[in-house]
Parts: C-alpha cells; sequence; structure tokens
C-alpha cells in the first residue's frame, strides 16, 4: 500500500482531534453538572482541565505542521489536514468556554441549588448535541450532515434570546436576583457561542469532504 | 476555449503504433502564453502525445493518429505542412539535455545558420543566451565546447537553442529529471519568465513541480488496455486542491502510481 505511513499517521491525527473533542464535551456536561449542583469542587476540576486541553490542541497543531511539511500533501490530503488545524482551535476555543461556565460557578459562591436556571440546561443540552453531531460528520465525512448543523443553530440562537428576555425579566421584577441573573446571562453567552463554534466546525466538514467553505462566494 | 485563442489543440487525438492504440481520443487546449504541464504514470503515454505537438512521432514508421491537432489554428498535419519547419515554431528540449558536440556558440547558430539567417549572428545568439539565463555564465567562453557545461547549464543551453529559431510554443519532455535540485529550480524560473512570450507545455512526473510550475495540468492514464486518456483537466490550483476525479486525486496523492 502506497503511503501507508502517511495513511496512518492521518488516522492518528484524527483519533487525536476526536479525543481532544471528547475531552471538550466532558467539560461542557461538568460544568453544566456543577452548575446545577453548586458544586465548586467539580468547578475548580473544570478550571483546571482546561490546561489539558490548551496542551492537546498544541500537539495537534504541531502534528499537522509536522505532516504539512514531510508529506507534500495535496488535494483532500490538504484539506484534511487544514480541517484538522482549524477545528483543532475551535475546540480549545469550546474548552474555554466550558471553563467559563465553571468559573461563573465559583464567583456565585455559596448561592443555594435551588434557584431556578432557567432553560440554560436545555441550551446545554442543544449546544453540546450540535458539537458532538459536528464532529460525527468528520468522522463519517458526511457534508449533509455538517450543514444541518450550521441549520440547526438558528434554534440555539432563538432560545438564547429567550433566556436572555426570561433573565432579563427576573431583574426587572426582583432587583436582588440582578447580580445571580447576570452571572446566568454570561453562562448563556458561553452556551450561545459553543454553538456557534459547532457551526464552524461543521463549516470545515463540508470544506474538507467538497473543497468548497460554505458561504464563500466564487467568483 | 475560444478557437485561436489556443497555442496548441488536439480535438478527438487517438494515437496508433501500427494496430495498437496507445492514446485515445484527447481533447485538449495549450493555452497561449501559459504553462500547461502533463502528468500520469509511466508509459501513460505522455511524451506520445507530446511528440505530436510538433511531428515528431513522424519519424516512428509504425505511426497512426486520428483527430486533429491544429497549431494556432491550423492543422498541423495538412499536406502543405513543412514538418521540419513546424520543429522550428513548436520547439523541443528533452530529459537529457542534448547539446551537440561543438562550441555554446555554434550550438546555438546552428538553427539559424541552417535557415540561412543574415543577421548579426553573434547578436541572436547573445540574445537567445540572455532569454535562456545563461549569457552570463557563458559570455567569456562561447567557443568552448557544450559538453564543458554542467548538466543544469547544458539544459539552458537547449533550451536557448530552442529559441533562437523563434519558436511560439516550446515542449519539454521531463526537462529536469536528470538535474539537481538548483539546476531545477533554476529551469522552473527561466519557464515562469518564458512563459510571457512563449506558451510551453511540460510532460513531468515530479508532482511538486507541476504544481510549482503550471498554468493548467491534464492528467493522463492508461486503462486496462494500456490506452491512455484525458482523465482531466483543468486549473492547476483546482487540480491540486479539489480535482474531480478520483483517479486523478488517487494519483496525484501518491495512493496509486
Amino acid at each position: 500500500m502506497l503511503r501507508a505511513d502517511f495513511d496512518r499517521n492521518l488516522k492518528l491525527l484524527q483519533d487525536d482531534l476526536i479525543e481532544l473533542g471528547n475531552l471538550v464535551s466532558q467539560a461542557i456536561t461538568q460544568a453544566m453538572d456543577a452548575l446545577k449542583n453548586r458544586d465548586l469542587a467539580a468547578s475548580q476540576r473544570v478550571v483546571a482541565e482546561d490546561d489539558v486541553i490548551d496542551q492537546k490542541r498544541f500537539e495537534l497543531e504541531d502534528q499537522c505542521i509536522d505532516l504539512i511539511a514531510t508529506q507534500q500533501p495535496i488535494a483532500i490530503d490538504l484539506r484534511t489536514l487544514m480541517a484538522v488545524l482549524h477545528i483543532s482551535v475551535e475546540l480549545e476555543r469550546v474548552g474555554d468556554y466550558a471553563e467559563g461556565i465553571a468559573k461563573v460557578t465559583l464567583m456565585m459562591g455559596d448561592e443555594p441549588a435551588s434557584k431556578p436556571l432557567f432553560d440554560l440546561p436545555l441550551l446545554a443540552d442543544k449546544a453540546s448535541d450540535m458539537l458532538g453531531r459536528s464532529l460525527d460528520a468528520l468522522i463519517l465525512r458526511d457534508a449533509g450532515a455538517a450543514e444541518q448543523v450550521c441549520e440547526d443553530d438558528d434554534q440555539v440562537d432563538n432560545l438564547y434570546k429567550k433566556v436572555y428576555r426570561d433573565l432579563l425579566t427576573d431583574m426587572t421584577r426582583d432587583p436582588k436576583s440582578i447580580r445571580r441573573a447576570t452571572y446566568l446571562l454570561w453562562v448563556a453567552h458561553d452556551l450561545e457561542r459553543i454553538a456557534d463554534r459547532a457551526t464552524n466546525i461543521a463549516e470545515r466538514v463540508i470544506f474538507l469532504v467538497t473543497g468548497k467553505l460554505p458561504g464563500v462566494n466564487e467568483s | 476555449m475560444v478557437d485561436g485563442s489556443a497555442a496548441v489543440r488536439a480535438i478527438d487525438l487517438s494515437v496508433y503504433y501500427g494496430s495498437n492504440q496507445v492514446i485515445s481520443g484527447v481533447n485538449l487546449d495549450v493555452a497561449r502564453h501559459k504553462i500547461t504541464a502533463i502528468i500520469g504514470p509511466s508509459g501513460s503515454g505522455k511524451s506520445t502525445l507530446l511528440r505530436c505537438f510538433n511531428r515528431m512521432n513522424d519519424l516512428i514508421p509504425s505511426f497512426r493518429m486520428s483527430g486533429q491537432v491544429l497549431f494556432e489554428g491550423r492543422d498541423l498535419y495538412a499536406p502543405d505542412v513543412d514538418p521540419t519547419e513546424i520543429r522550428y515554431q513548436v520547439g523541443m528540449v528533452f530529459q537529457r539535455p542534448n547539446p551537440f558536440p561543438k562550441s555554446i556558440f555554434d550550438n546555438v547558430a546552428f538553427g539559424p545558420r541552417i535557415n540561412g539567417f543574415h543577421g548579426d549572428l553573434e547578436a541572436l545568439v547573445e540574445q537567445s543566451l540572455r532569454r535562456a539565463a545563461l549569457f552570463d555564465e557563458v559570455k567569456d567562453r562561447l567557443k568552448s565546447s557544450a559538453l564543458t557545461l554542467s548538466g543544469g547549464q547544458q539544459q539552458r543551453l537547449c533550451i536557448a537553442r530552442a529559441l533562437a529559431v523563434r519558436p511560439r510554443v516550446i515542449l519539454m519532455d521531463e526537462p529536469c529529471s536528470s538535474l539537481d535540485p538548483m539546476a531545477t529550480l533554476a529551469i522552473e524560473e527561466l519557464m515562469r519568465e518564458l512563459s510571457e512570450d512563449y506558451s510551453i507545455v511540460i510532460v513531468t512526473h515530479n508532482m511538486q513541480q507541476a504544481a510549482r510550475v503550471s498554468d493548467f495540468t491534464a492528467f493522463l492514464m492508461g486503462d486496462e488496455r494500456r490506452v491512455a486518456e484525458l482523465i482531466e483537466f483543468d486549473e492547476t490550483r483546482q487540480i491540486f486542491t479539489n480535482p474531480a476525479d478520483e483517479r486523478t486525486e488517487a494519483y496525484i496523492t501518491g495512493r496509486f502510481g
């Protein structure tokens, strides 16, 4: 088999990328659970784990540069390496948002768990789902599935706006809740950004498969 | 491409050696003042195709073709066409530099002399050597033997020799295969300069060279009967970032050779 070595390295690279995706998905789940349960220790772990995510992202970038320098990749191989490079950056940013959510929990301190989280858990589920599906689309090289992720971003945007309105209403009704509502606004914002990053990943998958970046006009 | 804007045009070109078909139905436009690369696996008919463009295949007794080759809109194989004259207008550079065992000067002057050139021969030789980016290196020893030059210099001398008879098209059959990397890059740089005034076709098995140097790339591949067909022809950028045919992609990414 020609280029068996290169193919093996490409496979390992993708495996590492998916592993980074898993770490990041876990970080989101753990950060949200910690928020729900007012678990300060768990939040601290998410914050600490972000260093691991950052480190993994740089290792991925290193591997990409290595393969570009030594294997003269073109066509599908080049697009694959560029996609992995871009997606690793997106995943690292998602990790940062998960860390942001954990930090909010820490800032809320010993606030009791009974107060409502509005639709934040639902927003988190949708954003996590989009992230998972964008990575599935990568594994399966499925441009159609990736397009679907992009289209679903509207749902998340609408839900974010609803959460925003609900939090504002809460603040107006009860000024004592302003501080808490503001923290939750930040969480909502982080979750909406996670969904955005998932669509960016999906766009890179479409580029990998079709050679065209969606939304870019061809002259 | 609109007729007349192509320097050379193959229309439904098929080539046979005796009863043996080697090329099938090639349609290809060589753009004016651009570099067109022909790539493909060994034995895929690239050189045979190239030689159709300056009637070099005429020298092979069993050669037969169907279809047409147009040179600047005129049928290259029309009965009233002089093949020797064609080989001045469509010059060729070969894989192994083949300078004549003569002086550097006489190598370049040979063609013009045969053609009865009556102008300033020294100026013509100098101009040709300059255009081939060789003059400065040899100006003090034009009378010394061409065989004392390095491989890269000899190849540039062959290019100067082709340029001296005022071609319109320059065909290059793996011109850098026997050269070291520095000499190769020098020839590639020269090709880019020359393409401003000449139309160039290069056959190469070096994928990176085709990607670096050409504007258009044609991918030729033989089928199971070893008959070559044109699989894909497009802008080089497109071929090397997102080829349309999976056979093209398999070849250029080295998954099959």
